[in-house]
């Protein structure tokens, strides 16, 4: 089975662009992945596209042929939904064709338009991602379906809105250098507790931001990047996906999200690493309490014990095992069907050590990326690895 | 929009006559299935709800979506009814009053805003 590299990646800015197409975004981000990979146009074989919300929000279906013409493509497109881990699997399944032989060069990505939407219709596309029969109806939004697992993680485990404070903080400190991220603006564990309540737990500096923007990443074989003589010293070594009953309801446990921990199970034995090889993070942080529930997951905590971990300093970027350094979905924004592939965007920055934030982790040489969908109904894990 | 089967069921929660899906492993769920969610099996057969459930989590929702404009701030719970959980809209107290541990029956109103019936949990 051959390896995959990430042979290009291209961003848009994250931030409000109401006035832009998401057929614009992701034709940007594209033309710049490709640019970035030196792959000429005729081998990309196909795309893979993931997207939310697009019928919703601009009244357009079908959209992966659409994005493939944008970015000059004539080749198979099609669309990955999973919620905000539509990018997620988007890019794992492009890795899966690499590696079973169908195709040597792919490209993955996502986008999402949202801000020219009113927040009562923004609010009502994602809670979509919800189960519409037995907890739309009942009310539950997105930020509500994360405020009562908080509220169920605090009561069995503990912890504050202090706690969790803690890791919008330091989020917002790892966006400032970054020029794709929506928020330049540090704030204060003071500012979050005191910001309006959205859902109680969930204040506003708790929720990431509603986000326009778009990812694209060029992928190839580690054959075709030898015989291109391509510059790609990221690989992606792992991949794994879970899943877990839509509706809260129906889990187990409302404090623990089983689909990451099955994700990140198969993603480690895949790249044959353990959690404790992993170097740096990036997570999905749609709410600060997902960042806790996704730490545990992944295996970096018992339950429990990841709510303080921004507290105590071992996530940030002088920390032990930094996460979030791009500012995640919290501060860089969560354009969600962009997500997941913009995590591994970041990352590979992150480890090339051409990421504004590459000096926090100048010896990694193993990153992990989580993107969740839903309420953790879903969840792609990757891990990605460096050449030194 | 009729939806056959969770129709049904939220009648029945009106007329006191709340049931669930069980199955022979002890597995409860919620129509429409044909399958338990968590095992698999087809032999799924109707038991009666308990009368009463406990608030195991809730949130106070400040900003809801276009269906819930006339009723903000509003309290979204879910409580533990043996086999099977429910997720309401809490009615018949202050939004922020609602605790967990709290008893509940559930009964069916309707949405201020949409005038569709929603599954409603009250204290007992």
């Amino acid at each position: 089975m051959t390896g995959v590299r990430v042979a290009g990646v291209g961003l848009t800015h994250f931030g409000r662009h109401p006035e832009r197409t998401g057929r614009d975004l992701f034709g940007e981000a594209a033309l710049s992945a490709r640019e970035e990979s030196a792959v000429p146009l005729e081998d990309i074989e196909s795309i893979n596209y993931g997207n939310f919300m697009g019928a919703l929000a601009e009244r357009q279906g079908h959209q992966a042929p659409l994005m493939a013409e944008m970015a000059g493509l004539q080749c198979p497109a099609t669309r990955y939904e999973e919620a905000c881990a539509s990018a997620g699997v988007a890019v794992r399944e492009a890795v899966r064709t690499v590696r079973s032989g169908e195709a040597d060069v792919m490209l993955a990505g996502g986008c999402e338009r949202m801000t020219h939407l009113s927040t009562a219709d923004v609010t009502e596309g994602l809670a979509t991602a919800a189960d519409e029969l037995y907890e739309i109806r009942a009310g539950t939004t997105f930020p509500g379906a994360y405020a009562l697992m908080a509220r169920a993680y605090f009561e069995q485990f503990g912890g504050s809105r202090e706690d969790l404070a803690h890791v919008a903080v330091k989020n917002h400190d790892n966006a400032l250098p970054n020029e794709y991220a929506q928020f330049h603006r540090a704030i204060t564990v003071d500012e979050v507790l005191e910001a309006p309540m959205v859902s109680d737990p969930v204040g506003l500096l708790d929720a990431c931001p509603v986000t326009d923007g778009a990812s694209a990443l060029v992928l190839v074989s580690d054959e075709y990047a030898e015989a291109n003589d391509l510059d790609a010293p990221v690989s992606i070594t792992g991949s794994g996906q879970g899943g877990d009953h839509l509706a809260l309801q129906d889990r187990e446990n409302l404090a623990v999200t089983p689909a990451t921990e099955r994700a990140a199970a198969e993603a480690y034995a895949d790249a044959g690493c353990s959690a404790a090889d992993v170097d740096v993070v990036e997570v999905h942080d749609c709410f600060t309490i997902a960042e806790v529930m996704a730490l545990e997951g992944l295996g970096f905590y018992d339950l429990g014990e990841g709510i303080g971990a921004a507290r105590r300093g071992e996530t940030t970027a002088t920390g032990e095992r930094p996460v979030n350094l791009s500012g995640g979905l919290k501060a860089k924004g969560h354009p969600v069907g962009a997500t997941g592939g913009s995590q591994i965007a970041e990352m590979t920055r992150l480890l090339r050590g051409d990421h504004p934030n590459s000096d926090h982790v100048e010896d990694a040489t193993l990153g992990v990326t989580h993107n969740a969908g839903g309420t953790v109904a879903s969840a792609v894990v990757h891990v990605l690895e460096v050449d030194r | 929009m009729t939806d056959a089967g969770y129709d049904d069921w939220l009648e029945a929660v009106d007329d006191g006559e709340g049931y669930y899906l069980a199955c022979p492993e002890g597995h409860g769920s919620l129509p429409p299935r044909r399958v338990c969610p968590h095992c698999g099996s087809t032999e799924l057969d109707q038991a009666a709800l308990p009368a009463a459930g406990t608030v195991e989590t809730y949130t106070v929702c400040y900003v809801g979506g276009p269906d819930f404009e006339e009723e903000e701030p509003y309290a979204t719970a879910i409580a533990d009814f043996g086999d099977v959980r429910l997720t309401g809209l809490v009615r018949g107290m202050d939004p922020e009053d609602v605790t967990v541990g709290m008893s509940v029956e559930a009964r069916v109103g309707t949405n201020r805003t949409t005038g569709d019936d929603v599954l409603v949990l009250r204290t007992r």
